[in-house]
């Protein structure tokens, strides 16, 4: 139990470390490998959560399709150079209480509807992927076909806009 | 297994939505600002995860398979616009794209 509770903090830290590092490193090259660092310790939590089908998936999609794509479009647009102008400096510190505001808001609200802490008994086997799979097939079938609607139209709409145009 | 309170799985995600949304405000590159949206839709997905998972209820897992597949779509499809305009004005400062301001 103890140890549970320690990789959770660890992992914890570690995601909100990297994604801060996200937002405030330079370089926007450094911000994706930190995007990386932050997908795999949200994968870490999903395997914790035991939701293994998930963590997989996430670990597939995010870090290996979605950051390869951004990772290749930075180093494409030959972005991996410190030219990014700086907002004026009272807009940087209206941004950051802006969100720390938002933060605030939202724990307040969450605070009287909070679940009280609770430890789930046993483990819960609704992550695997068996279970899942029967989900998905069974009960939302429609969604999942549409989904792959979704990606055909997305693969062709990225593949027109990214398209040369011929003057 | 599940030693750790839900609690703080909701403080974890309110605070990696919460710099998102920072990003967003904070950053001038439209594809920092699209890392920033990305890091909040890994922000509703924990929350969703967690909750399924403490539940016992595997429809959340469910709904966060279909948030990474438009998420999916929508970085590919952003990912091309964001190609097109540096093609178009050589930058990806979104001060400079201000024609739809009034």
């Amino acid at each position: 139990m103890v140890i549970s509770q320690f990789i959770f903090y660890t992992l914890a830290a570690f995601t909100l470390l990297s994604s801060l590092f996200v937002v405030f490193s330079k370089n926007p090259i450094y911000s994706v490998l930190w995007l990386i660092v932050c997908f795999f310790t949200i994968a870490g939590h999903f395997v914790m959560l035991n939701a293994q089908f998930l963590a997989v998936v996430h670990i597939i999609v995010y870090s290996g399709a979605i950051m390869v794509l951004f990772l290749f479009t930075v180093m494409l647009l030959n972005l991996n150079k410190e030219t990014e102008p700086h907002k004026p400096t009272l807009l940087k510190f209206g941004a950051v209480i802006a969100g720390g505001a938002l933060f605030l808001i939202v724990i307040a609200a969450m605070r009287s509807g909070m679940p009280a802490p609770y430890v789930a008994p046993q483990m819960s086997e609704v992550g695997y992927v068996k279970n899942i799979g029967m989900k998905l097939y069974k009960d939302y079938t429609l969604p999942f076909e549409v989904a792959s609607i979704l990606f055909l139209s997305a693969m062709i709409g990225s593949v027109v806009l990214a398209k040369k145009e011929r003057s | 297994m599940q030693a750790v309170p839900q609690n703080w799985y909701l403080l974890l995600s309110t605070f990696m939505f919460c710099i998102g949304v920072m990003g967003v405000l904070l950053r001038r590159n439209a594809i920092i600002i699209l890392m920033c949206i990305e890091l909040m839709l890994n922000a509703v997905n924990l929350l969703l995860v967690s909750f399924s998972s403490y539940a016992g209820n595997a429809e959340g897992q469910v709904f966060v398979f279909f948030i990474m597949v438009v998420a999916a779509a929508e970085v590919a499809v952003g990912l091309a616009l964001l190609v097109s305009i540096y093609r178009n004005v050589a930058s990806t400062d979104i001060d400079i794209l201000s024609k739809m301001k009034w």
